[in-house]
């Protein structure tokens, strides 16, 4: 073990690989698609669903690096794996184009990471297999409701087993689902996909009682009400769903089907997060990235150089905003990578995942805001996307747990309190 | 590959140093502030710690091999027990790391063994200039060729030891250019009664004036300015990061046991939340020093840049950190039987410390 910083081998080509993405599928329609809410960027999504496809299914959406190989002789040493440190250069850079059209990446997204976490074997093979298809696939994860965000355990959308059909009968409604439209409704270029539904089999067990239901595509009883106008992330659909006495099979049920006196379900869903705060960390490090970028680019083209190394007092305003940005988007960044390569060497990192999710929330608030600032009428002309990484930055420090959740989080690991007692 | 793990050896070394942080430099940082001195002691036993000895090649005295990466690991728990103790232990480093940095084969042979081998003795080096602008790459210090030697002239402070020290690297601008000298004590610089600041008063800091000080031609320090400028950059950086480690541990266990309105302090939100960001400022700075030292060790271009990122945003980090330190105690906080508010006072000075620690 060793403290070091060498970018790894399979991280240096997956970034080379997604910047000409980036480059040439994301940042040439990333205004258009700004400005043209909802319409659908098939000429990436295509591309994206090949190109995974390609690479043997290892999906970037999915959030479930792959298994690690198992090495021919068994005396060579094993070198950890770097599946999740990949995957969050990944989504940086992907982000770093356009992290609105990085969440219509087809391969299922948060659905397929509940299945990848939740769900046993059979259901895995069952529901995951579609991604690798013909046609790009949308997976979706319905958990908020208008009375339920950050505090889960008020969702009301109740499951019900019917007993003579072996059914669960599912009644709620959902708001604020990531892809609920591509995920649910019928699209000729799309493949089938489904929706994770979270519902309460029992409702006087609080959080001991939520579960987590996959809904397959076209299920009666299940309808998009709505798209939400939203800030930014314009292309990606954050659909309200509402579920009519939906019935599933038996075994669409990811995780137990009985209740114990126990959370264990639900820690199930934490911990899952545990895993995705980090990349969505690094989502919002991508978006910061473009903004600094862009800034010193358009600065160097007006002749303003940053003078790196000089004391404060000698430094322009400027210089010292583009400085301070630079130290807040490479310290997030380690942060980032810290958990992710804790998440890749199985060391717990609540702690360190919420911290990077907290942090780059943050900083990408910051660091986009300064940059409209710094650029003057430029920086809020829609003639350049920096106003629109703005409006992009300002979700990271919202979904996956809002900065304050995480601020939670971090705050009962640094004091060593449990839930109960930090509340 | 990433790796945020020190390895087998360096742990071994930073428990030793964790050890006299805890047990000497803390228990005696109080007092030591107060009273305005370190017990010579106190000193000795951290030099005999062994950090700088193990970064400095056999053929020089030492046992080791430099790294900025374990400097900073080191300097980070030195200044978890008390800044001015550790500065006053790194002191000789200020002289063999730039002798080692920038001297030729036959500078480091003849200037770095009577220092590694010795016990603790005050070598030291002169780089802070009196102005609200210091910068030390625009030194305001002349250094000017004159036959076989070179003739210093300019004012120095915050310069450590220097009424004992038996010799100092000199830091002046040569044609412009920041080079490093080598002045042995009796060359004819004046030094200072002590001097006062805000904070560091149990180290002896000191003005020092040269008034056409020559020095042999052969004292100059033929090397790059940068690496040693870096390098004194990351060692603030990870001593910023331990002044702030500090602040949030009291704080933390201060606010754990304090009861408000039938509660613990920590269990309100207002301020727990307050810890959840210092630890998140503190781990990030961390995480860029790391980073910054290992790109000076692996010799990577952006290393200088990466060392003045890190050294900046852990001087703007320790201030915030150590800030809320006080904060959180409230009015005891103000009170220096805590360690916080002192703390908060050297948490200021880190804008204004380069030059006086380097790994």
């Amino acid at each position: 073990m060793t403290i070091e910083f060498e970018t790894p081998k399979p991280v240096e080509n997956a970034r080379f690989l997604l910047q000409t993405v980036a480059d040439n599928m994301m940042r040439p329609v990333s205004r258009e698609m700004d400005e043209n809410e909802h319409e659908i960027p098939y000429g990436y999504v295509e591309f994206m669903h090949t190109a995974m496809k390609a690479m043997g299914g290892g999906s970037a959406g999915s959030l479930a690096p792959a298994e690690e190989k198992k090495s021919a002789d068994p005396n060579k040493p094993k070198r950890p794996s770097v599946a999740y440190q990949v995957l969050a250069n990944q989504l940086e850079m992907l982000s770093w184009g356009d992290v609105g059209m990085y969440l219509i990446t087809p391969g299922g997204g948060l659905g397929a990471a509940a299945v990848q976490a939740a769900g046993n074997a059979e259901q895995r093979e069952k529901f995951l297999a579609r991604f690798n298809g013909e046609k790009p696939t949308f997976a979706a994860m319905c958990m908020t409701e208008a009375g339920a965000g950050s505090d889960t355990s008020a969702i009301r959308t109740r499951a019900v087993l019917d007993e003579a059909t072996r059914e669960w009968v599912i009644t709620g409604e959902k708001i604020f689902v990531t892809a609920g439209d591509k995920s649910f409704n019928e699209h000729p270029e799309f493949g089938k996909g489904f929706i994770v539904v979270w519902a309460s089999i029992d409702p006087t067990a609080g959080r001991a009682g939520m579960r987590s239901f996959v809904v397959e595509a076209g299920t009666p009883g299940v309808k998009v009400t709505k798209l939400e106008h939203k800030m930014g992330i314009r292309v990606s659909d954050t659909a309200s769903i509402t579920l009519d006495a939906v019935r599933v099979p038996f075994e669409n049920i990811l995780g137990s089907p009985t209740v114990e006196k126990s959370t264990t379900g639900f820690k199930g869903a934490m911990a899952t997060f545990d895993a995705t705060r980090p990349l969505v960390a690094a989502t919002g490090i991508g978006v910061a990235r473009a903004a600094f970028e862009e800034v010193k680019k358009m600065l160097a083209e007006q002749g303003v150089e940053i003078r790196y190394g000089l004391p404060r007092q000698k430094l322009s305003s400027i210089e010292r905003d583009v400085i301070d940005m630079e130290i807040m988007l490479k310290s997030a960044w380690l942060l980032v990578l810290k958990a992710v390569w804790m998440a890749d060497n199985k060391q717990p990192n609540a702690l360190e995942s919420s911290m990077s999710k907290v942090k780059s929330g943050d900083i990408v608030t910051k660091i986009t805001q300064k940059a409209v600032e710094i650029m003057g009428p430029l920086g809020y002309s829609r003639e350049y996307l920096l106003e629109k990484w703005f409006r992009d930055a300002k979700i990271t420090d919202i979904y996956e747990g809002t900065g304050q959740i995480n601020r939670l989080v971090v705050a009962r690991q640094v004091l060593g309190y449990s839930g109960s007692e930090l509340r | 590959m990433y790796g945020f793990t020190p390895t087998d050896e360096q742990k071994m070394l930073i428990d030793t140093v964790v050890r006299y942080a805890k047990n000497d430099l803390r228990a005696a940082g109080h007092d030591a502030e107060e009273g305005k001195a370190l017990p010579q002691k106190l000193v000795s036993k951290g030099w005999e710690v062994g950090v700088l000895q193990a970064s400095i090649p056999e053929a020089y005295g030492g046992f080791g091999e430099r790294s900025a990466v374990t400097g900073v690991l080191a300097a980070e728990e030195l200044a978890f027990g008390d800044l001015a103790g550790a500065l006053a232990v790194m002191v000789p480093s200020l002289f063999v790391t730039p002798v080692l940095l920038m001297g030729s084969e036959e500078q480091k042979g003849q200037w770095i063994p009577p220092v590694i081998e010795g016990d603790w003795t005050p070598y030291t080096a002169a780089l802070v200039e009196k102005s609200f602008d210091f910068d030390p790459s625009a030194l305001k210090t002349t250094a000017v060729k004159e036959g076989d030697s070179y003739i210093l002239n300019g004012a120095k402070t915050y310069v450590p030891y220097a009424d004992s020290a038996k010799a100092m690297v000199v830091y002046a601008s040569l044609d412009g250019v920041t080079k490093a000298f080598i002045v042995e004590a009796g060359s004819g610089a004046v030094v200072s009664e002590r001097i006062k600041l805000m904070g560091l008063n149990a180290l002896p800091l000191f003005d020092v004036k040269f008034e056409g000080v020559k020095v042999p031609a052969s004292n100059l320090l033929e090397g790059d300015f940068a690496p040693a400028l870096a390098a004194m950059r990351v060692a603030n950086a990870a001593l910023a990061v331990g002044v702030a480690k500090a602040s949030l541990e009291y704080a933390r266990d201060y606010a754990k046991e304090r009861e408000v309105f039938g509660v613990k302090v920590a269990q309100k939100q207002a301020i727990a939340f307050m810890m959840a960001e210092m630890a998140m400022e503190i781990e990030s700075m961390r995480l860029l020093t790391w980073e910054a030292a290992w790109k000076l060790d692996t010799g990577a271009q952006d290393a200088a840049i990466e060392a003045y990122l890190a050294a900046t945003g852990a001087a703007d980090m320790v201030m915030m950190v150590t800030d809320r330190g006080v904060q959180i105690l409230g009015g005891h906080g103000y009170i220096r039987d805590h360690p916080v508010e002192k703390f908060m006072r050297e948490g200021r000075g880190f804008a204004s410390f380069t030059g006086l620690a380097i790994v």
